[in-house]
């Protein structure tokens, strides 16, 4: 006989049974989805196949998508090249500097584990010319578990995986199927760009300040557009792609876009706030609203609804001092001090004899300039003045052209080494286990600058310094809910937001001005008169009564 | 002669001077929010109250440059030199020793020569210059493209300020000069009831008394 309980128990063990499948059913499926494919990947001949490298899986791919390796080849991402419209500098990263790791030449198999392809692992060749050494999976893994290997050159980790291994995300590496891998294929999401771009410079939200971890799952009050609880964004939501080709520049920025939303029905196909929200986002018929449409012609929407950087609990490093590393302990050994604690408990180092001191921070205000969306690299070509601070890239933008407005930065603030003879900037030698140059093991910079300037085809003299860098990074990501917008108030008083920007007239941001001194002391005469006169008639009162 | 109650401030003239009373405290009040003297209520909100106080403030205006003109009371406030000097040194000599005003107000002429100045500085100089310059200020989108433009708004803000202390100032003397009759209420008074004290001719009162009855009060 079945009990009335044991009845119940069943019935209890069924229905939260039923809960948790619903529940995982909700949790589990795949943004991709969305994107009505018509298409089941695990249903194809062509993947049914136990795939051994990942060029294997490119070919399967290949053999439908039959256009997508060309146009990946045609992508930054892929070609790490670009060659500025305006100012004709080669950018791209193939070429750039930057004041994180300086550069990728002579490190290639550590910074291309995060180029869209297999097996780039000399930057003095153009990547691999086989079509399927393009990576599809990257992009398109809806498993969440393909990965590559670190230092890898772009490989994924495998069915077998090395004790301790970690990916690039930081996260212990698991073992890679590649068939369930390519059978799960769909739109990119928030994780497939963001395993690459969230850990930028080395580590988690190291580089950018507005892309972190924190982006895979974002609250509303991170980004109130990707947040998992609200629109959900992926990246192309904004960053609209055709034929593999992103919109969305870092060196030739829309800092100001005056076409806005397109007409009804119509795609929108640039990634500025404007694309979506058109150029009169704030009501017109409203006076506050009026306003602050008219801010818009000069202040980027950035600046007043991304009130801060590095928001939900995963600080960006904001100061690298090359200069001090190399230390060594009372063992010889080099070690690291994680004397940095974020305010939920996280450590970060602020030593590490591989590369100096560091700084963070987390809730950061953004630094604000003028910028008209175009970037200069001081790269080798170019000479840099070492008596001041060194601009590794330079923004342009002024209050009197057209197409600027005020931004807001990350400024990236450090010390990197320099060519004391030739004043360039030096591309030093860092990644390579076993090599007799990378500095991170033989710890001597000058074998490390002597094979960097080869790797990247520039010079060193043989003498190097250290010099004070800073490095500007837009920030437009981390846009906060319109509730925790900034305040009307700060900029407009004195040391606002804004004080560092020469030349704009904000009302409130200089009481006593020319016009309020001189009116003040108008009026200041005025009440001194009237206090004097009013005296002097009360003397002359008493007078006539004593007379 | 007598001294009989005329009315010298027609109803208009009395709600223009009270609603101006009320727009100019709370514009200067706001004002200086916006420009940072003070910090007692939010940004916006001043913004808010600012303008839209400013908007009444120009239609009162509006009105009352029509008023001015049609009814012909723009007059009273044509400079003159006649009496001028004598009202001069009252000020600055006579009030001292007790004498008396030596402007006797006429219902057709109710300020002093120096008054009657003080009132026209303030229509021709300063309330232009603060809605001209308001004005460049609220519709600062529509010329902002033009050359010169970041210059040009330095100039507006700073001489709109100048003219809002110029107002205020203007004000610590019109308050403080109600204290130099025989009382505050006496000076206040007509600016309520709109009948003040005035010494009529006898012509006067009898063309009053005869073609405008209701401006004149009966003889008690």
């Amino acid at each position: 006989m079945i009990s009335k309980h044991s009845l119940f128990a069943v019935g209890l063990t069924l229905a939260l049974a039923g809960a948790g499948a619903a529940l995982a059913q909700e949790t589990t499926a795949p943004p991709g989805d969305s994107s009505g494919s018509t298409v089941d990947h695990s249903k194809l001949e062509a993947l049914q196949k136990d795939f051994a490298t990942g060029p294997e899986v490119t070919a399967a791919c290949l053999s439908c998508h039959t256009e997508a390796a060309a146009q990946v080849k045609e992508s930054i991402h892929w070609s790490w090249d670009y060659e500025h419209p305006e100012t004709g500098q080669d950018l791209g990263k193939n070429n750039v500097v930057n004041s994180y790791c300086v550069a990728v030449a002579a490190n290639e198999p550590r910074c291309t584990s995060c180029h869209v392809g297999y097996g780039w692992d000399d930057m003095n060749q153009p990547p691999p010319a086989s079509e399927t050494a393009v990576d599809c999976l990257v992009c398109h893994d809806k498993t969440d578990t393909y990965a590559k290997i670190p230092a890898g050159a772009g490989k994924p980790f495998g069915k077998e995986i090395k004790e301790g291994a970690k990916t690039n995300m930081g996260t212990p590496a698991q073992p890679v199927d590649l068939m369930k891998v390519a059978q799960s294929v769909g739109q990119p999401d928030r994780d497939n760009c963001g395993n690459c771009h969230f850990y930028g410079g080395g580590g988690d939200n190291v580089k950018h300040g507005d892309l972190s971890s924190a982006m895979h799952n974002p609250t509303e009050d991170v980004d109130i557009h990707m947040a998992s609880d609200g629109l959900n964004f992926t990246c192309n939501e904004c960053h609209v792609s055709d034929k593999h080709q992103w919109h969305g520049s870092r060196y030739n920025v829309t800092a100001k876009d005056t076409a806005g939303a397109p007409l009804p029905g119509q795609r929108h196909d640039v990634a500025t706030c404007e694309s979506c929200h058109d150029t009169e986002p704030h009501d017109s018929l409203t006076l506050i609203g009026f306003k602050l449409n008219s801010h818009r012609d000069k202040i980027a929407c950035q600046t007043c609804h991304i009130p801060e950087y590095a928001k939900g609990g995963v600080p960006t490093k904001t100061v690298w001092d090359w200069s001090t590393a190399g230390k060594k302990n009372d063992e010889g050994k080099p070690f690291k001090v994680a004397g940095y604690e974020t305010a939920g408990g996280k450590k970060k180092p602020t030593y590490d004899s591989m590369k100096g001191d560091f700084q963070w921070g987390e809730d950061l205000q953004p630094e604000y300039f003028w910028f008209d969306g175009q970037v200069e690299y001081a790269n080798a070509e170019r000479e840099i003045d070492p008596s001041g601070v060194v601009e590794v890239n330079m923004i342009s933008g002024s209050q009197d052209d057209e197409k600027s407005r005020i931004w807001p930065f990350k400024v990236m603030r450090g010390k990197q080494p320099y060519d004391t003879e030739r004043n360039r900037l030096l591309y030093p030698h860092l990644f390579g286990p076993g090599s007799d140059t990378a500095y991170w093991g033989k710890w001597d910079w000058d074998k490390a600058f002597e094979a960097g300037a080869a790797a990247s085809g520039t010079e060193y003299s043989g003498s190097y310094d250290f010099v004070s860098t800073e490095m500007y990074w837009p920030i437009t990501h981390m846009v906060a809910p319109s509730k925790d917008a900034v305040q009307c108030e700060e900029c407009h008083k004195e040391n606002g937001r804004l004080a560092n920007i020469a030349g704009i007239h904000i009302p409130g941001a200089n009481p006593m001005g020319p016009g309020g001194k001189l009116g003040a002391l108008i009026l200041l005469l005025t009440l001194g008169g009237v206090v004097i006169h009013a005296i002097m008639r009360f003397f002359g009162r008493k007078n006539m009564k004593e007379q | 002669m007598a001294e009989r109650l005329v009315k010298i401030y027609p109803p208009f003239e009395r709600f223009w001077h009270w609603g101006q009373v009320l727009l100019v405290i709370v514009m200067t009040f706001t004002g200086f929010r916006l420009y940072g003297i003070h910090e007692w209520i939010p940004y916006d909100q001043a913004v808010l109250v600012h303008t839209y106080a400013a908007l009444l403030l120009m239609l009162l205006w509006i009105f009352a440059i029509f008023w001015h003109f049609t009814t012909g009371t723009w007059k009273h406030y044509m400079p003159t030199s006649n009496g001028l000097f004598q009202v001069m040194r009252f000020y600055s000599y006579g009030i001292f020793k007790g004498e008396k005003h030596p402007y006797r107000k006429a219902y057709w002429r109710k300020h002093n020569p120096l008054q009657a100045m003080a009132y026209l500085a303030l229509k021709l100089a300063i309330f232009p210059t603060i809605w001209i310059t308001g004005i460049a200020y609220l519709t600062y989108r529509l010329w902002e493209p033009a050359a010169g433009s970041g210059f040009w708004i330095e100039i507006v803000g700073n001489l709109h300020v100048l003219a809002a202390f110029g107002i205020l100032s203007f004000i610590v003397m019109h308050l403080y000069l109600m204290t130099t009759g025989h009382s505050i209420w006496k000076h206040v008074r007509p600016m309520f009831t709109g009948y003040d004290d005035i010494v009529l001719s006898p012509e006067e009162e009898a063309y009053l008394e005869a073609d405008e009855p209701h401006r004149i009060k009966p003889a008690e």
